[in-house]
């Protein structure tokens, strides 16, 4: 009776397995190759990792999903073709080294980086260690680019990895310039911060912003924090806030707390000016938020999917009919990654047979010559400290949709 | 080969074990050095090694003392970031990179071990149930501590700021530990060969200990505390033993691992990678060492073969049902009986493959 019910466990869990592998197969042939068998042969293999699992998982999938619509209208248009292909890092500095060699494996030529910002600066040492060109859509740390210095002590703690871009705001840059913002917009007298102190790029914008905030004489009233652990209850940051009369709030995180953050505040009749960055963007497609509560939310990002461009509206067109959703900045951050590079394999003449450190040779010197005009942004350029120099666009929400400020 | 038959089955077992670590390290050491392993694997090997120390020194706890402890990624944790500073301060005190991480993992294991003191103190007068959730608390706070220390280096030596960011450095300093944001320029020295040693140092201990006069205390606390403590057994002082060397090991592998990483965290080490390796140890056997040594190695490198990695979303789901299954199968009676079968009627010929 017992080997029977083994028999009949294992029958099933074997015939799960291969069901989930066959959901699993439908699930990715198409995304890797939209290119036919010959031009298989002569595509160029682009490799991305991400946390497509996982808490962290919304940023991942969104950069994949928009890189996988820049690389079909890329082969869409014959000519260079390109083979994209996304792994799993699940937010975790190990896992995304083993994404990468697995990436490697597979013959990646060219490396989208990770999303986050932790795995960004553990794959970024592998890439520049392998001469692999990384252009990351928003790990947004200057720890990623390396030969940056910190904001606390001044030192440069790690050394420029020269094949190592961003497509994103460094995290300072974001945090100076919310604080000019602020300061130039007069958009709040005092003025509180709460930030995710056991995460690189909260820290990292908070730790900018407050010495912009110091040196423009911001009054800033209420600093308080929280980590991983401690994201579901805001009560005790939300009243010191409160407490100290703040009318402008200061959020340097990703919308997933915010979203908490607004609802508590809601709760307990809190209704300041509410500040974020563009961890912020996102925060209308959360499951079951009110998105009343962020009305007048505003936040800095290089992103708009309002946006009237042609170029904008037929890319949140065409995601909004894959995914069912409003693309945020990290898929439209992935998309320019992969025009960007696309843009400059074609000027450099890169074909699919060059070795990756070849074509990493080539591109570096495009990167740090051409002007680059994308969804995120007109005349970016990168200089050879691998930042890009964009302007931020303010945001505010109303009526449930980003529109521009000005 | 008639010395592995008149071997007692404890002395055949231990023997065997550190065979199969051999073994293993023959097979792939010269593979990884010519390049002909996945890159995957070849990233994956230093980890291995780590995760499987990590196993060994938990099932000192777990499977010899007997008592469930849920906070052993602490140990870790400490193991990482102490030894991962010490490193970075002495990279221009001693050049040799092996040389720098055997120091780098004496003082991940004497750190650890310091923890591990001061933790037993009050943890270990509690028994059972009490004691695991104690430990689980532990690992939360070794986890806080870190995520509030900063640790700087300049030409006058290490400088320390705690819970606020205050660190001044002088010319040509910079910072090791930020906080929350961990150590982020880690240069790699940690190699397959320091892991293998490491595991041979681990089993050699662990077999001594338990092979002891003090193993057998800490087995008879495990078994029967009040019987054990009736013949005259002190109680806290074998608890504390086994609690300490295991932290101590612990803290060791934590510094392999930090130093084969190109940054750490301290997020990393959280509640979730306690139980990862409280799940090795319950797979491979609680008090089997060479069972914690394939179930660390199945389990890691599991989720990152390319097969795995094909099924893409449903990865960490088929991953969760292999691990049931494999924990039914090895619990079920009948795959029990039918091993026990095996090796009952073919011992003859186990002990002539092993010799082949």
């Amino acid at each position: 009776m017992k080997k029977r019910i083994f028999a009949l466990t294992m029958a099933t869990a074997m015939t799960v397995g291969l069901l989930s592998g066959c959901g699993g197969g439908a699930d990715t042939t198409p995304a890797p190759t939209s290119n036919g068998g010959d031009a298989a042969t002569a595509a160029i293999k682009i490799g991305g990792a991400g946390p497509l699992t996982g808490a962290a998982a919304i940023y991942g999938n969104a950069a994949a999903y928009g890189a996988q619509i820049a690389a079909e209208e890329i082969n869409a248009l014959g000519g260079l073709q390109i083979d994209l292909r996304y792994e799993d890092d699940a937010h975790d500095a190990e896992k995304s080294v083993n994404a990468y060699n697995t990436l490697k494996g597979w013959g990646m030529q060219v490396f989208l980086g990770s999303v986050t910002s932790t795995p960004g600066v553990a794959t970024s040492v592998e890439a520049n260690a392998d001469h692999m060109f990384y252009l990351t859509p928003s790990a947004s740390s200057t720890d990623v680019l390396g030969g940056m210095a910190n904001p606390l002590t001044g030192s440069v703690d790690i050394d420029r990895k020269p094949t190592v871009f961003q497509m994103c705001f460094v995290d300072p840059n974001q945090g100076s310039a919310s604080a000019q913002y602020i300061f130039d917009q007069k958009l709040g007298e005092k003025i509180a911060v709460i930030y995710k102190n056991d995460d690189v790029y909260s820290t990292g914008v908070y730790n900018s912003f407050d010495s912009k905030a110091k040196e423009l004489g911001l009054n800033v009233v209420s600093v308080t924090t929280f980590t991983e652990d401690t994201k579901t209850d805001f009560s005790v940051q939300l009243n010191n806030a409160k407490d100290a009369g703040a009318d402008l709030v200061f959020l340097p995180m990703y919308y997933d707390a915010a979203a908490l953050i607004f609802t508590q505040a809601n709760a307990m009749g809190y209704a300041p000016k509410w500040f974020g960055i563009d961890g912020m963007d996102g925060i209308l497609s959360v499951e079951g938020f009110d998105t009343s509560l962020a009305e007048g939310v505003m936040l800095l990002t290089p992103f708009n999917a309002d946006a009237e461009d042609e170029a904008t509206k037929s890319f949140v067109e065409k995601y909004q009919a894959a995914h069912g959703e409003v693309p945020n900045q990290f898929a439209a951050d992935a998309y320019d990654c992969v025009y960007a590079i696309y843009n400059a394999m074609t000027k450099a003449g890169v074909t699919a047979d060059m070795s990756a450190s070849d074509i990493c040779d080539k591109l570096v010197a495009e990167f740090t010559s051409m002007s680059f005009d994308g969804l995120t942004g007109e005349g970016m350029t990168w200089g050879a400290d691998g930042a890009v120099t964009k302007s931020p666009k303010g945001m505010v929400i109303q009526n449930g949709a980003y529109v521009g400020m000005d | 080969m008639n010395k592995l038959k008149t071997m007692s089955p404890a002395n055949r077992t231990n023997f065997l074990t550190y065979a199969m670590v051999i073994l293993a390290f023959a097979i792939f050491q010269p593979l990884s050095v010519k390049g002909m392993l996945s890159p995957t694997l070849q990233g994956q090997l230093v980890p291995i090694c780590a995760y499987v120390v990590m196993a060994l020194s938990l099932n000192l706890t777990v499977g010899i003392l007997g008592e469930l402890s849920l906070g052993h990624a602490g140990f870790m944790s400490v193991g990482a970031f102490s030894g991962a500073v010490c490193a970075s301060a002495l990279q221009n005190a001693i050049p040799n990179a092996g040389l720098r991480l055997a120091v780098a993992m004496v003082v991940g294991a004497v750190f650890a071990g310091v923890v591990g003191t001061l933790i037993s103190v009050p943890v270990l007068r509690l028994n059972g149930d009490y004691l695991a959730i104690v430990t689980l608390a532990f690992g939360q706070i070794i986890k806080s501590v870190v995520e509030n220390l900063y640790v700087g280096v300049d030409s006058k030596g290490l400088h320390m700021s705690f819970l606020q960011p205050t660190v001044k450095l002088g010319e040509g300093g910079r910072m090791i530990l930020n906080g929350p944001m961990g150590i982020p320029n880690i240069s790699k020295i940690s190699t397959f060969l320091a892991g293998f040693l490491l595991i041979l140092v681990t089993l050699a201990v662990i077999f001594n200990l338990v092979n002891s006069r003090s193993g057998r205390a800490i087995m008879a606390l495990r078994d029967n505390r009040i019987a054990a403590e009736s013949v005259g057994i002190n109680v806290t002082k074998y608890k504390m033993m086994a609690f300490v060397i295991s932290a101590a090991l612990a803290g060791a592998a934590g510094s392999l691992f930090a130093l084969g990483q190109n940054t750490i965290v301290a997020s990393k080490f959280d509640f979730n990678t306690s139980i990862l390796i409280l799940v090795y140890v319950v797979l491979g056997g609680q008090g089997k060492m060479w069972g914690s040594i394939l179930a660390a190695t199945f389990l890691t490198v599991l989720p990152e073969t390319n097969a795995m990695r094909d099924l893409r979303d449903y990865r960490m789901l088929a991953y969760a049902i292999v691990l049931i299954l494999v924990m039914l199968a090895t619990n079920s009676p009948a795959v029990q009986g039918f091993f026990a079968k095996f090796f009952r009627k073919a011992p003859d010929n186990a002990e002539k493959g092993g010799e082949g």
